[in-house]
């Protein structure tokens, strides 16, 4: 009998919550995060880093966690699909931007998108058509031909710029 | 009815879960069950062997590891070869896989063992350690390989042909030698394949308690799984349940069945009494799925001084790769959609489907389409060159005229029933994509381009689509005492938004709201019987049933109520999920009716007390009469005829590089009639998707085979699926509306159509840019370079 697998007690960090997992040391963080703590969003399409179904935002930015190991994101904040709403349970600006404009058939690759634009606005929250474009060009999707994804990156920038905006107002207002 | 909501850009309610990461695909289901265990397959990794011996001695050893199977573990229906689903009597030579390798493998990716251990990790560790002893036997690669025949795949297969086709309507041949001029073209297309961003994937789970089977998978066929999975695994059909959740994508490649998983995984659950499941990974797509799309073509065409084709032959070679589980259906869809809207006087066509020894070749969208259309409208171009005439005049010059419907070509389509076109205005069309693309404005456009030193070129391609294909779908319509409204319809899902818009068909027909309808699909438990999502038929099949299924609960709603209210059906009518008599205050919620519906001994709340014996019926009578039945259900069926046709032309404007061949699209113009839209923002998302895999199978993405049967680029590094920087950046499209006449809705289906015309358009707009023929695609830039110096050196050398 070959020996078992040395397991590492790991502890992540995902959408403000804390996993304590026990995961080998190659286990890919998308492997952990789907089957290890159960959030099922975050959609493996290739295993090679290509196709970015897998994004997650680590410390803020866009990760193919296909392509890390669990045990590498110990330290890190990780935000996935999941925990991309609203703390009222309200769509974020790029979900409601993508249910706006159908910017998403079968749902596979979306999680991908939404962590990636997500990381994308908050960079560059006006961006043009072409750096809308510019933002999801590393993820791939098989349905929508990308029409539709473009419009609702630049739909999500209008609600966010529309949330900004009723923000600011209410604060100049004093009324808070 | 308040709003009609046919034809509506209703938003998807499939959104909500999808956007917040709670859709079901099926590797997210039973992740929580600590008894859940995961396999993997040894593939093989020869193109063409004998197996000498299978070693799986040290597998066992590996900690984690629960079992292994081989060909050798394999009994009863289970050790024989898996079903040819389509035997088409033309296929004389079908031959199709064992679930696992028995003697011997065909191709790169063929499944030899499967083992089942407590994680994947771990089962591809074992599948590392299993050894076999493999005799190599000289492959057959690519279509001329496969006609020249120095060697077979199969040694029963004379000349690697499995099947030889011929239809023919008058006397092409004839015709041709007599017409004022002829042409003869030779063509070629490459393989692609579907690619859907989720690859198969099967869970199975054993309940000792019931003796009972569920399987999920991520099929465009529950009920095929189901009858399949019963029969190879000798349960009754009434002990399996198969359940399709949500599924990532399926553009043809999950219409084949059973994968020799979707039977190795129910197979394991109940040996081990734990579920299993099995879960592709992409390169295993690539290697172990299907391709489609790979042809040759060799076309005689005669034709007069205006281009009115007289007489066509078209004889073509069509690679169906190692084994035939899904029959002749994409030569057959190839050889008679190739005639587009035209009608030539004279047509033969002969196919030849040929064993190669390469991944199985089953539909991908569009399904032989994309060839025939490629074929028919390189011959449009070709003549209108020959003549110097516009393409658009000859192409106007062959149409089928709107008084000419329905169109009987006089040849068999795909189902065995007779190729005859329902409706369609193709003048019209065209009218609109000129317009559309700017196509009579384009010489101005080219001359100002090439005052700047750039090159550009105007394509146009038409294409005629089967869709709606029977046999029949189903549909059960339940209105609940809340008023809430479920329906079941058999066919699967893969992102078509078919919960969105066969609620809409409810909330029209039955006056409810759109709220209150819940659609399920894909779930044997639900609707049995059930055919499969494919051929563009979902909106044409199921669609229609919704609807009948939905009048019939109309109807009986509308008795019952007439009672209720003392009034007469005729003059109630149902809006918002409210029967009323019109023009009076008297009312009665369709949730009351389903209460009145289901006489009842026990109440079990306020609304079932109204439904008791005590309540409801003539104390007289018996409670259910006796042709009626308990329950506010109405369930149909829909099985037409034949085929509705839907139809299209594309037109693109590209610039080629002069120094790099690089080649960019600048327009790209649709117009789209598939009859009634249920949702028109549905149907532009399903036309931007065909558009784009369009645009990689015509410009990027091929199966890249060696000589030896290897496929080099198995994966999203090497095979160039487009991102947002290849397709268009903008798509303008266009409807035209002519409905069908076969079924109550007039639709006619829309999820192929975008692909059709890519080769063809493409193909046609390059030609243009360069000046010489494009006779094979896809085309790359290093391709076209090639070109561009082998025709200036005949120039040099003319």
């Amino acid at each position: 009998m070959s020996t078992p697998e040395e397991l590492h007690d790991v502890r992540l960090h995902v959408n403000g919550s804390v996993h304590e997992v026990q995961v080998p040391a190659r286990r890919l963080l998308s492997d952990a995060l789907r089957h290890d703590c159960g959030l099922t969003g975050t959609h493996v399409g290739c295993e090679h880093g290509v196709c970015g179904a897998c994004t997650v935002l680590v410390d803020g930015q866009p990760v193919r966690s296909c392509l890390m190991f669990a045990v590498s994101a110990v330290d890190a904040e990780i935000t996935t699909v999941e925990g991309l709403t609203e703390p009222d349970g309200s769509l974020s600006p790029v979900q409601q931007g993508f249910s706006d404009c159908h910017g998403l058939q079968c749902g596979f690759c979306t999680p991908g998108f939404l962590t990636t634009i997500t990381a994308g606005l908050r960079d560059n929250p006006d961006p043009t058509e072409d750096e809308a474009r510019e933002m999801i060009a590393g993820n791939l999707c098989r349905c929508t031909g990308y029409q539709n994804i473009v419009r609702s990156v630049l739909r999500a920038a209008e609600i966010g710029f529309e949330a900004r905006s009723a923000h600011t107002s209410t604060s100049d207002g004093g009324q808070q | 009815m308040t709003t009609k909501l046919f034809g509506a850009k209703v938003p998807r309610v499939e959104d909500q879960r999808f956007l917040r990461g709670q859709g079901r695909y099926v590797d997210d289901l039973l992740h929580d069950d600590p008894r859940l265990l995961h396999s993997a397959v040894l593939r093989s990794p020869h193109a063409h062997a004998r197996i000498l011996d299978i070693d799986v001695s040290d597998v066992l050893d590996v900690d984690g590891v629960v079992a292994v199977w081989t060909y050798d573990d394999l009994a009863g229906a289970m050790a024989e070869p898996l079903p040819l689903l389509i035997p088409h009597p033309t296929l004389t030579h079908g031959r199709t896989q064992y679930a696992l390798a028995k003697d011997e493998v065909n191709y790169v990716g063929e499944a030899i063992a499967f083992v089942v251990a407590v994680d994947r990790y771990v089962a591809e560790d074992a599948v590392a350690r299993i050894r076999v002893d493999y005799e190599q036997l000289e492959p057959v690669v690519g279509i001329a390989a496969a006609r020249a025949a120095a060697r077979v795949v199969h040694d029963d297969v004379p000349d690697n042909v499995g099947a030889r086709m011929e239809q023919e309507n008058g006397d092409a041949r004839a015709a041709i030698a007599a017409a004022p001029h002829t042409l003869t073209l030779e063509l070629d297309v490459e393989r692609s394949a579907c690619t859907p961003m989720e690859g198969r994937g099967t869970v199975a789970r054993w309940d000792p308690d019931t003796s009972r089977l569920t399987v999920w998978s991520s099929t465009q066929t529950s009920t095929g799984v189901r009858g399949c999975v019963a029969a190879k695994l000798g349960l009754d059909l009434a002990k399996v349940d198969v359940v399709t959740p949500d599924v990532g994508g399926g553009f043809g490649v999950k219409i084949n069945h059973p994968w020799p998983e979707e039977l190795l995984v129910p197979l394991a659950a109940m040996t081990l009494g734990r579920p299993v499941k099995f879960t592709e990974d992409r390169r295993e797509h690539f290697i172990s799925s299907a391709h489609e799309r790979a042809q040759q073509h060799h076309v005689e065409v005669g034709f007069d001084d205006d281009g009115r084709v007289l007489g066509l032959n078209v004889e073509f070679w069509h690679d169906h790769g190692a084994y035939t589980p899904y029959g002749l259906i994409v030569p057959i869809i190839t050889s008679t959609q190739l005639l587009g809207p035209y009608k030539p006087q004279n047509y033969r066509v002969a196919f030849e489907s040929l064993y190669t020894n390469t991944v199985i070749v089953t539909p991908y969208r569009g399904a032989g389409r994309p060839q025939g259309c490629f074929v028919m409208e390189r011959t449009m171009d070709a003549i209108a060159a020959y003549l110097g005439k516009d393409r658009t005049e000859v192409r106007s010059t062959n149409f089928i005229q709107p008084d000419e419907f329905p169109y009987e070509h006089g040849l068999v389509f795909q189902d065995g029933r007779e190729l005859t076109y329902d409706s369609g205005d193709y003048p019209a069309s065209l009218a609109k994509l000129k317009q559309l693309v700017g196509w009579d404005e384009f010489e101005d456009f080219r001359a100002e381009m090439a005052a700047q030193g750039r090159r550009v070129g105007i394509g146009l391609a038409c294409y005629v689509e089967g869709t709606g294909v029977g046999p029949y779908e189903g549909a059960h319509v339940h209105v609940e005492t809340s008023g809430k409204v479920k329906v079941a319809t058999g066919l699967t899902t893969q992102g078509q938004g078919h919960q969105t818009a066969f609620a809409q068909i409810v909330a029209d027909t039955l006056g409810v709201r759109f709220e209150d309808v819940e659609i399920t699909t894909g779930d044997t438990r639900k609707m049995p019987y059930a055919v499969g999502t494919f051929a563009s038929r979902a909106a044409v099949m199921s669609g229609s049933a919704i609807h009948l299924a939905a009048l019939r609960a109309k109807e009986k709603a509308l008795r019952i109520a007439a009672e209720a209210l003392e009034a007469s059906e005729d003059d109630l009518e149902i809006v918002d999920g409210v029967v009323s008599v019109r023009g009076t205050d008297a009312s009665i919620d369709l949730g009351t009716v389903a209460v009145l519906s289901n006489p009842l001994r026990y109440a079990f709340d306020e609304a079932s007390k109204a439904a008791t014996q005590f309540s409801v019926g003539d104390p007289g009578k018996p409670p259910v009469a006796e042709d009626d039945e308990p329950g506010l259900e109405g369930k149909d069926f829909y099985s037409p005829a034949r085929s509705t046709f839907a139809n299209g032309m594309h037109a693109v404007i590209v610039e080629t590089d002069p120094d790099t061949a690089e080649i960019t699209i600048l327009k790209y113009a649709v117009v789209h009639d598939c009859g009634h839209l249920i949702n028109p923002m549905i149907v532009e998302g399903q036309i931007h998707g065909g558009v784009a895999q369009g645009v990689g199978g015509a410009l990027y993405e091929r199966m890249a085979y060696d000589d030896s049967g290897q496929l080099l680029n198995a994966s999203f590094m090497d095979f160039l699926m487009p991102y947002v920087t290849e397709v268009p950046t903008t798509i303008d499209i266009d409807h035209l509306e002519t409905p069908s006449p076969l079924n109550p809705l007039g639709i006619k289906g829309a999820g192929e159509a975008g692909v059709i015309p890519s080769a063809a358009v493409f193909a046609a707009a390059i030609e243009d840019a360069e000046g010489f023929p494009i006779t094979a695609m896809p085309i790359s830039p290093s391709e076209l370079f090639e070109l561009r110096l082998a025709h200036a050196n005949d120039a040099l050398g003319g």
